[in-house]
């Protein structure tokens, strides 16, 4: 653990994004403190700008705080993130698992599935499921999990191929281990780091899809999030620059922040990859 | 590839290219039916503009009084004909709304790949040149940076700066209204409508092929084959255009053939920022009317469009790279 972390520490970028991340989770677990009561309501003049009149960050065309906005809309894009993340993780390594283990048809089988989910466009897909299932916190991670699981299927499938062959492995099969007990216990802990590292990435673009389609107007309508507040902002960009000037940046700091997080994770866990890169690449 | 492979390799690949559009199909059927309610009404809309004459329609053209797999099989028989169904909104088959505006998203995301193509393999290569120097360095940067700013953000933001601020360029639409134009003054005009939506849609991609490009180049700079021309006396200059280059460019090419999705994808988001009249535009004016049958048309199209380019790739690739497995 604390060989990870030296490593980890080496990679300056990982460490900048590391404590960005850490501030977001701050603000997201401290918006009801900092700003109490509800994102939606009028805080001050309409159309106030960043700095004045108490407004940090401005309010919009019906006066409400952007900072607020932006303070509430961290949680739910951490949440949405997080949770559309792990529900990817579940449907892709189960998958993987099955076809990278077992081989021939089944492998076969899942891997046409995968290229297909692959081939089509995602985030159309993506649009189309939370329009018909109607705009809720649960559709949006849901369509999300349903276009961000393939990439999992593929890096844990490979990983299982190369691993079931390795003595561990045959060792357990011969001490008549069963079958699950030795994907979980034997092969899925050694396939477990390019896991961490893709799923780190896979919250990143997580957030980015989320605050894409709730730019769309396809958020959950009773929820304060990045891209309501951009799209929100658009139609009246010429007046006020900063609705959404700010919660922009927010969104791209924060998935800078889980980029810059997932390389350092990477250069963590594969030392030897690190060193070959020439450590901090 | 020998020649005589040649037609057995695109018979395969097309057969492949078929199955994955009827598997889309299969899949847009399950779509109207795992939503809650009638799939009828879901068609029609869910803000009551559907009448019941139009229900009674929709209800015979997927056969709802019969067996799933005969409503499949009517359902596949509709689309195949290429009958994507009836905007009850817009008064117009959807096929045809589709196709009216295909040409405008083609030309945007035509011209933002061309770009991204140019601008990321000409930073890449001049990248991996400079291996750890500031250049390299920059580029690195520019590329993290675009990973990850939200597309639709980074067009809000040029108009902001080139449109609002500057007033070098127009803001939305495809070209100017209420102008009377000739020739190429209508060119000029729509180009400079097109500049940003196709700089914003293809800043993204840029990123992403100037970091594969720099990395097949390194690894390609390492081979044999580069020493050998070194060592031959070959100018610097025509080694990193003949030999490198040409054989980085390969990989960059599939790529490109796998992300055609994603830059249709990306072209929702950029035409609904630019009101860009095209295909992605048309799906927001759906999404907001709750227009399904539109929606469900253009990922059809999107998806057989596609389809379409990853064929085409997988022939430029098989023509310009002899050595490409066929088997695949």
């Amino acid at each position: 653990m604390r060989d990870f972390w030296r490593r980890f520490r080496r990679n300056k970028g990982a460490v900048v994004g590391l404590v960005i991340l850490l501030l977001v989770v701050l603000v997201a677990a401290t918006a009801p403190w900092l700003f109490p009561g509800s994102p939606w309501e009028m805080a001050g003049a309409p159309f106030a700008p960043p700095g004045e009149m108490g407004m940090l960050l401005g309010t919009d065309s019906l006066g409400r705080d952007v900072a607020a906005g932006i303070a509430h809309g961290a949680r739910i894009s951490l949440l949405v993130g997080a949770v559309s993340t792990a529900a990817a993780l579940l449907v892709g390594v189960t998958l993987g698992a099955f076809a990278g283990y077992l081989g021939g048809i089944a492998d076969d089988a899942v891997m046409r599935f995968t290229e297909f989910f692959q081939t089509i466009p995602s985030f159309v897909l993506a649009i189309l499921l939370v329009a018909i299932f109607t705009p809720t916190i649960t559709s949006v991670v849901g369509a999300i999990a349903v276009v961000s699981w393939p990439p999992v299927a593929r890096v844990v499938r490979a990983e299982f191929l190369s691993l079931r062959g390795r003595e561990f492995v045959q060792a357990a099969e011969v001490l008549g281990k069963s079958r699950l007990a030795i994907v979980l216990t034997d092969i899925l802990p050694n396939a477990l780091s390019p896991i961490v590292v893709l799923s780190s990435l896979m919250v990143a673009s997580a957030i980015l899809l989320e605050s894409a389609l709730s730019f769309l107007g396809l958020g959950d309508p009773n929820l304060m999030t990045w891209g309501f507040l951009i799209g929100s902002g658009r139609s009246v960009i010429r007046l006020a620059w900063w609705m959404s000037v700010f919660p922009g940046v927010a969104i791209f700091l924060t998935v800078l922040a889980l980029n810059l997080v997932g390389e350092g994770l990477s250069d963590a866990l594969n030392p030897r990859l690190a060193r070959q890169r020439g450590g901090a690449a | 590839m020998e020649a005589s492979k040649l037609p057995g390799f695109l018979l395969r690949r097309g057969v492949k290219a078929v199955i994955v559009v009827l598997a889309i199909v299969v899949c847009n059927f399950l779509l109207v039916h795992a939503a809650p309610g009638d799939p009828a009404s879901v068609i029609a809309g869910q803000s009551g503009a559907a009448d019941a004459v139009f229900l009674e329609q929709l209800r015979r053209q997927f056969g709802l009084d019969q067996p799933l797999y005969v409503q499949l099989w009517i359902y596949l028989k509709s689309v195949l004909s290429l009958d994507l169904g009836f905007s009850h909104r817009q008064q117009a088959p959807v096929a045809q709304l589709v196709l009216e505006r295909l040409p405008a998203t083609l030309l945007l995301t035509g011209a933002a790949f061309a770009f991204a193509l140019a601008a990321g393999v000409t930073l890449g290569a001049l990248a991996a040149q400079r291996v750890g120097r500031w250049a390299d360095s920059v580029i690195t940067v520019i590329a993290l940076t675009f990973y990850a700013t939200p597309l639709f953000w980074v067009g809000l933001m040029l108009v902001l700066v080139f449109s609002v601020w500057l007033e070098w360029l127009p803001s939305f639409g495809m070209s100017s209204v209420g102008v009377e134009m000739h020739g190429l003054e209508v060119v000029w005009d729509v180009a400079q409508h097109l500049l940003l939506p196709a700089l914003t849609l293809g800043l993204f991609y840029l990123a992403v092929y100037a970091r594969l490009t720099r990395a097949t180049m390194l690894e390609v700079a390492d081979q044999d084959f580069v020493k050998t021309a070194r060592a031959k006396g070959v100018p610097e200059g025509r080694i990193l255009r003949a030999h490198v280059l040409r054989n980085a460019l390969l990989p960059v090419i599939t790529f490109a053939g796998i992300q055609a999705g994603q830059l249709l994808g990306g072209s929702i988001l950029v035409e609904t920022v630019f009101a860009w009249p095209g295909i992605g535009r048309l799906a927001f004016e759906a999404l907001l009317a709750r227009d399904y049958p539109v929606l469900l048309g253009v990922f059809f199209c999107t998806s057989v469009m596609v389809v379409l380019f990853n064929l085409l790739t997988d022939l430029l690739y098989a023509v310009i790279d002899p050595r490409v497995e066929v088997a695949g």
